[in-house]
């Protein structure tokens, strides 16, 4: 039994070590004077990060990503809370393809969840790719994550609470305005924030997506990474996001002990 | 208000109605709505002058993608590198979730949960990008990969999708109550016994939930393996080509038809083990 454990531990250690190792070697290479990042680093250096915080390129990209994300976490909070409450709080006819259905452009390949929206707005309704193109994209994959947030908390905390606001004679609107949104809230902000960061680090559907000349910070990461002397600069902005991407883990963790589990999100 | 609110209340129909129906409208229309104009576009062409889509239908595409080698070498390479990938990291994440759920203190399993999805939000092309170096020839991993190729796009991508499975697997083993395992030892039953009768069967659904993941996304990578796969090709970059260079859409549309048949017989074959509830 012993050993057993001992393995069991050192497979865990192991594991998140080669986890951890390829984000190391990045943060590393980003304050790597040798712009040929052998391994390790010999002498180190500042000058990518200030160089990167004054390109223009970069920076409108983050700001195009955050746009993106924002307004997707908004139409994705929506949508996936009103069908979290009607799965949860209803059974009917059509239940499970619903459900399915919500659970299905994260399921599918990205690649097919971009080239079937590029295909509809381009060819059928006609419309010239945008940033509102990728919103709609983004918003479509980021509803399951808030849903799960929504469901898993609706499902622990049941529906007495709401019952007795009822019997005490408060009106429907009342009951979810002080009883059932405070007690979904944090679930709310769990899951928004999963979603934005989701939309945050899309690549593939936001390729086929946002219109030409525009780009997200994964998209300028991607145009730049074959750029031998954007290279140092790109080393900087993977070593910002890999540190930022803890907030949101954090946060969301925090506020909800009950979603920290759920699968991909 | 509140006559609206009473109305609302006696008629659960309507409310339900009123929930249901912009999700459904967004996912129902839109979403499917655009899966099945791509299922249509599959069967036109594009005219080889103008590269205009011609509306014209014919099962032309399909023949060219099951008769042409190099199409059917991509499909098999394909599915066999995402089935690869899957049983890479399900063998790794088993171990690492269960060391996490029953093994950890319940404080060391919230920073430990943290320490696995961290990563996750960490962008992938990142990932994908420091794996590039770590392979290439004077990179701190180049042993692991004959250059860049099949090998080092199977690193990579079970690298990126390995904490898509150790979170489900974490969460199925976090339900599974140590009492079970208890009982099974009490009534005699070695570590292995125990873990292939009680442990597995019960984290099965987990496992499956975790590898819909790690099968569609490695099933629809195109950017990993144009950082790290050489010359090899996938489903994926077939699609991206024919929508970019080649501009042939309906070709696109053909190709892309693939994963989502083999993503929807999955789905269907798995849903019976309930591991759609555990996504």
């Amino acid at each position: 039994m012993r050993t057993s454990r001992a393995l069991l531990w050192t497979a865990l250690g192991l594991g998140l070590a080669v986890i951890y190792f390829p984000l190391v070697v990045v943060l590393l290479n980003s304050f790597n004077a040798d712009t040929t990042f052998g391994f390790p680093p010999t002498r180190f250096t500042l000058e990518w990060w200030s160089r990167a915080t004054s390109n223009e390129g970069a920076l409108h990209a983050l700001w195009t990503s955050v746009e993106a994300g924002l307004a997707a976490t908004a139409i994705a909070l929506l949508l996936g809370t009103m069908a979290a409450f009607a799965l949860q709080r209803y059974r009917f006819f059509g239940r499970n393809p619903v459900s399915l259905l919500i659970i299905l452009p994260i399921a599918l390949p990205g690649i097919v969840t971009g080239i079937a929206l590029n295909n509809a707005f381009r060819t059928i309704l006609g419309i010239d790719l945008g940033l509102l193109t990728a919103i709609i994209a983004h918003a479509t994959f980021c509803i399951v994550v808030v849903f799960n947030n929504v469901v898993a908390r609706l499902r622990r905390m049941g529906g007495n609470l709401e019952e007795a606001s009822m019997d005490l004679g408060a009106t429907g609107f009342r009951t979810f305005r002080l009883v059932t949104f405070p007690m979904l809230r944090s679930a709310l902000l769990a899951g928004g924030l999963l979603a934005f960061a989701l939309s945050f680090d899309e690549i593939i559907v936001t390729t086929f997506t946002l219109g030409t000349g525009m780009e997200t910070l994964p998209i300028w990461i991607y145009n730049n990474l074959f750029r031998p002397n954007q290279a140092p600069i790109v080393n900087v902005v993977a070593a910002v996001l890999i540190v930022a991407s803890t907030v949101p883990v954090y946060l969301a963790q925090r506020l909800s002990g009950d979603t920290a589990s759920g699968g991909r999100l | 208000m509140t006559a609206l609110s009473a109305f609302f209340y006696r008629k659960p129909r309507l409310r339900l109605g009123f929930l249901l129906s912009a999700p459904l409208l967004w996912l129902g229309l839109a979403y499917l709505g655009a899966l099945a104009a791509l299922f249509v576009t599959a069967f036109w062409h594009t005219d080889a002058f103008t590269g205009q889509v011609v509306v014209e239908w014919s099962l032309d595409n399909f023949k060219t993608l099951f008769s042409d080698a190099v199409y059917r070498t991509i499909t098999f390479r394909t599915v066999g590198i995402a089935a690869l990938v899957t049983v890479i990291d399900a063998v790794i994440a088993f171990p690492m979730a269960y060391a996490m759920a029953k093994l950890a203190s319940p404080r060391a399993q919230r920073i430990l949960v943290i320490a696995v999805m961290t990563p996750l939000w960490a962008s992938y092309l990142v990932k994908a990008y420091a794996w590039r170096s770590m392979l290439s020839g004077n990179g701190a991993l180049s042993w692991l990969s004959p250059g860049y190729g099949v090998t080092a796009t199977i690193i990579t991508l079970s690298y990126l999708w390995l904490p898509y499975m150790i979170l489900p697997i974490y969460a199925g083993l976090d339900r599974l109550p140590d009492s079970l395992v208890d009982a099974s030892g009490d009534l005699g039953a070695r570590s292995l016994r125990t873990f292939r009768s009680v442990i597995l069967p019960l984290t099965f659904p987990a496992i499956v939930a975790g590898s819909i993941f790690t099968f569609s996304l490695s099933l629809g990578d195109y950017i990993a393996v144009k950082i790290v796969g050489g010359t090899s090709q996938m489903l994926g970059n077939v699609v991206y080509d024919n929508i970019g260079a080649a501009n042939n859409l309906p070709f696109a549309a053909t190709v892309a038809t693939v994963p989502v048949v083999i993503m929807l017989v999955y789905l269907a074959a798995v849903r019976r083990t309930g591991a759609l509830d555990n996504l």
